[in-house]
This record gives C-alpha cells, structure tokens and sequence, in this order.
C-alpha cells in the first residue's frame, strides 16, 4: 500500500502586522499569528487525492509549534490516516535546515514511498524544506508540482514553468515533491468534524532531539521595507478618491 | 575556496531565461566586492551559443545529453560535482521553478548554506524579501561557498546584457537519474490573451468570493480591458490559468494594471512590475504592492466600486 507523508509547518500570518525583534535580525514572534503554510495546505489536499484515486495512506507530520494540533486534528478530518507531531525546541525561530533534518530523522521509522510537501513557506530565508529533506533522506526532489499521479513505482508529475508551460517528467519513488498547487482547492471541514476528531484521534508524537541548524543563515539584520518609493496615496471618501481615478484614467489615456 | 562569483544560467527550449541576466547584473556587485571574476554557468547539449550575451568574464559550459533539458538531478549533479571541485565564494540561482530545486538540495548536499530570495546586492549585503515581501533581511556571505538565490526587482535584466564573453568548456558527471521529462505540455489556448491587453483590472484574494470577480468584470468592460488574477484566484478555480499574472503566469505591461485586494507577494510583482501605471486599491495599509505602484487607495474595494464604476460612467 502507497504510504504518503506530507510535513507541513506554520509561517507567520501576513494579514497581520509583522514586527522586528529586539536583537534587530529576527521577526518579533511575540504577537505572531501563525498558520499552515498555503502550500503546505495543498500538500495534504494532493495526498488526499491520491489516496481518494488510487488508496494508500496518509501520515501528517509537523513539529510541534503552538497552534499545530488544531492543524493537525484539521488534516485528519480531512482525510489524513495518521497525524505525527515532533517534538523538540520548536517554540522560537527555527531555520528550515534543522527541521529538515528533524523530519528525515522522523522519516525513517516511517517509510513513505512518496513525499509531499509545500513547494516553499512565506518566511524560508535558508530556501525551503523540500529540497533539504530529499537531500538528507538520499531521495530525487522536484518542485513546482501542479498534479501527480503514481504509475507503478514512478510518480508522473506535472511541473510548472512560467507562462503556464507545463513540464510531465517522472520521478522514481521513494521521492519528494514540492507541491505549488493541488490538483483542486484544499477542502473545507466543519469544525463539528474537526472536535470529533479530537476525541477519536490521537496525536502521535515523536522525539526529534535537538535541532542541528548547520547550514542555516547569520542574519545581521531584518527591517521592514523602506517607504520610499510609495505610491501616492489618494485620500478622500470614496467619491473623491472615484473621482480622481477617472481624472488618472483620463490622463493616462484609457478614457 | 576562491573569490569567484557563478552565476547558473536559467534556460528554457533556447531561450535564456531575463533571470540570468538579472543575476549577472547582482554577481558583477558582488564580484566587485570580493575581487574575483565573474562566471556564468552554461548547462546543456548544444547549447554554446546562448553564451553570446552574457555580461561574465567567463562562460563555464559543461556539454552533456543529460542536460539537453532541465532536470532537477541531472543539474544538481553537475553542479554539485563544480562548485565542490571549484569552491567559489558564491553562486546565483533563479528563485525560480529551476533554481529552486536545484539550489535547495546542493546546500544540504554539500553542507553550505542558501539565501533564498535575494533582490539585491548591496555594500557586499545580500538583501532578501521574506514574508511576502513584508521584511527584509540582510545576510553576509558565509566563510564557505554561498548558494544564493534571486529574485527579480532590484536590476534590470539589461544590465547583465554584454559579451560576447571567453566560453571555457568544463567537464561535467551525470549518472543514474531519478527524474526524466516525458514532454512539454502547452497552455491552453485561452479566450484572452491578457499580455496584449491595454487596461487589466487584476484581482487577489480580496475579491473574497467567485461572485465578486462580476465587479471587476464591469470595470474592465466600461475600461476596455480584461480581467486578470494572482495565483490564489486561479488556485480556486475561479479563473483559468490563462489569466494568472506572476511567476508561473504571464508576464503583463499594459498601460494601466487596476489591482483589486492583491497584496504583491514578489511571485506577483514579478509578473507587472512592468506595467506602465499600477494603482493599488487594498483594505491593508502595509500591502508591499503599494511599495510598486504609482497610485494607492487604502480602502476597503467594495466600498470604492460602486462609486468608481458611476463616476467612470459619467465620465464618458
């Protein structure tokens, strides 16, 4: 039976306002608002497919970050067979090498033949977790994948290029893949299924040791971006500000 | 390890990708800073000629069947065997469908750190943009080799432009691969082709619900124009692909860009920077699109609708 591993994190929600901590060289995480990353999202959503398509499992697993269980409990409403978290020094910032190396380590109790992950995450500085996990575990890594579909010991991936140009290649399994997009939105639970699911499920937890972030990044500064070439910025109530539309339109020809 | 800069050149069915040249443009910064020489790194089979305007001092070529066209271990190998052989101070790759899966695995592979989504070089800084382009960070090279990868906006790609430049052909290893390409797949012939229109209302995730998209339908109507759409809109299926602006999309220029509730994550600003008048309409004071438009209203778009569609009506 096809085993899918799909590890997901929580980045930093940008609807918020984001801040810069004390030190100067990292996100304040005080007040940070995490979720799943978007494309970890699609991740599970295109592991659920295929397990819908072609059976399987699916196994979620994710480290141990505040907020992650209420994911967790999501994914497994949602379809995921079995829901894994790490634990370890999870609480600060943690660079995207160290919880690659904390996933393979997960990895290889857990055998997956294919593995699925978020093709990137809003804050990846020291690139993503995809590429890094594949390295660690000896495993081929494509990303930018918009569709898959297993054929035998192969998975046949569809690659995104720029202009809608699609790449078919295949990739021999066991293999990562980082996912851009799946091959419909991620579906929507109710939040009855998701409280059901905590009392039937449990969260499995694993030791992942302390974190190694070799080959992580010495940031010597983070800000936010200057201001200095804003935009002009139209003020007014909302009639105004139509109006003066009409007069830029008009002046830049379209009316 | 030595001063040199590698740039890896992003090519695609003969054609070099405006990456390459954005790269060289920040490698020759950063060769300036370091002293050494500045090298692109030209993979593939037949593939000399894309050499010719090249701003490197010197094009490094490595010839192999297995690189005739792009896959993620067929350039990882090759590469891993160069840069470990070679050990420059550092080596650009496009944040891109390409560079990514490439770069990501040769830093684990050879134990040297990335910077991913680096705009601009600057004092000898790598400038990167996280978090939708909401923080930057600054990073210095590292006392190994330096993977970087780069992201458009801070050079143009004419500044990369030159050559013809001193092609050195280098070899290359390539062994039993993991990962082939069946074909090509073309898009689908679309009922508008947004890259030739001349007003693009463009909508993102504020438009909120597939019903709304009728608004910026009626604006792109009274406007003469179509509407077009960042990825999360396309994502859901409200729109085909044919309309999405950014990097796997379109690349857009037309004379006005209306966007509607799009943030401008750099995977969209990638694909209308160019286009001649932006204005941002967005609810979030810190939408980083208001950092690349001429134009910005901070309001809530369904408010400013209504309102702007009567006063476009009067207008005519």
């Amino acid at each position: 039976m096809t085993h899918i591993l799909v590890p997901v994190k929580l980045v930093p929600d940008l609807v918020e306002e984001l801040q810069i901590a004390g030190s100067g060289n990292a996100l304040d995480m005080t007040w940070l608002r995490l979720i799943i990353s978007e494309f970890d999202d699609h991740a599970i959503e295109q592991a659920i497919i295929l397990k819908e398509r072609s059976g399987g499992e699916v196994t979620v697993i994710a480290p141990d970050q505040e907020g992650m269980d209420d994911v967790l409990f999501t994914a497994a409403a949602k379809g995921a067979d079995r829901i894994t978290k790490l634990s370890g020094d999870f609480g600060e910032g943690f660079n995207n090498h160290a919880l690659a190396r904390a996933f393979a380590s997960a990895v290889e109790g857990l055998a997956p033949d294919l593995i699925l992950t978020g093709v990137q995450g809003n804050n990846d500085l020291d690139g993503s977790v995809g590429p890094c996990l594949a390295e660690y575990l000896g495993m081929a890594y494509v990303g930018y994948v918009a569709g898959v579909s297993l054929e035998g010991g192969k998975a046949v991936i569809k690659k995104e290029y720029p202009g809608g140009l699609i790449a078919e290649m295949e990739v021999a399994l066991p293999a990562v893949l980082g996912i851009q997009a799946a091959e419909q939105p991620p579906r929507y639970v109710a939040v009855s299924k998701v409280r059901q699911m905590m009392k039937e499920t449990s969260i499995v937890e694993i030791d992942a040791g302390d974190l190694d972030p070799s080959g992580g990044l010495d940031v010597s500064r983070m800000y936010l971006p200057e201001a200095a070439e804003r935009a002009e910025m139209l003020q007014g109530n909302e009639k105004e500000v139509a109006a003066r539309l009409v007069e830029i339109f008009k002046e830049i020809g379209v009316i | 390890m030595n001063n040199d800069i590698y740039v890896v050149i992003e090519h695609l069915r003969g054609q070099v990708a405006d990456i390459s040249y954005i790269m060289l443009a920040a490698g020759r910064d950063l060769a300036r800073e370091t002293g050494g020489k500045l090298a692109a790194v030209l993979l593939g089979q037949n593939a000399q000629a894309l050499a010719e305007n090249l701003a490197a001092d010197q094009v490094l070529y490595g010839e192999n069947a297995a690189l005739a066209e792009f896959t993620s271990d067929a350039y990882q190998q090759a590469l891993a065997g160069l840069i470990s052989e070679n050990q420059p101070r550092a080596a650009f790759f496009g944040s891109t469908t390409i560079g990514t899966d490439v770069a990501g695995t040769l830093s684990a592979r050879l134990n040297i750190p990335l910077v991913s989504s680096c705009s601009k070089i600057s004092d000898g800084m790598i400038v990167s943009q996280i978090c939708g382009g909401k923080i930057m960070a600054e990073t210095k090279l590292a006392d190994t080799t330096t993977l970087i990868t780069m992201i458009p906006g801070g050079y143009k790609p004419e500044q990369g432009r030159g050559g013809p430049p001193e092609v050195k052909p280098v070899p290359v290893s390539v062994a039993d691969l993991k990962v082939a390409l069946n074909q090509y797949i073309e898009p689908e012939v679309a009922d508008v082709d947004i890259t030739k229109e001349k007003v693009l209302i463009s909508i993102g995730r504020g438009i909120q619900t597939a019903d709304n998209i009728e608004l910026a339908q009626a604006l792109a109507d009274l406007l003469g124009g179509a509407v077009s759409a960042s990825r999360p809109v396309v994502d859901q299926g409200w729109l085909p692909t044919s309309r999405m602006v950014g990097k796997s999309g379109q690349r857009v220029k037309p004379k006005l860009y209306l966007a509607l509730g799009i943030s401008g994550a750099p995977e969209h600003v990638e694909g209308m920077a160019d286009a001649e008048n932006i204005i941002a309409i967005n609810i979030d004071p810190g939408a980083p699109l208001f950092d690349v438009a001429k134009y910005g209203v901070n309001v809530d778009l369904f408010d400013l609708i209504d309102p702007l569609i009567e006063a476009i009506e009067a207008a005519k």
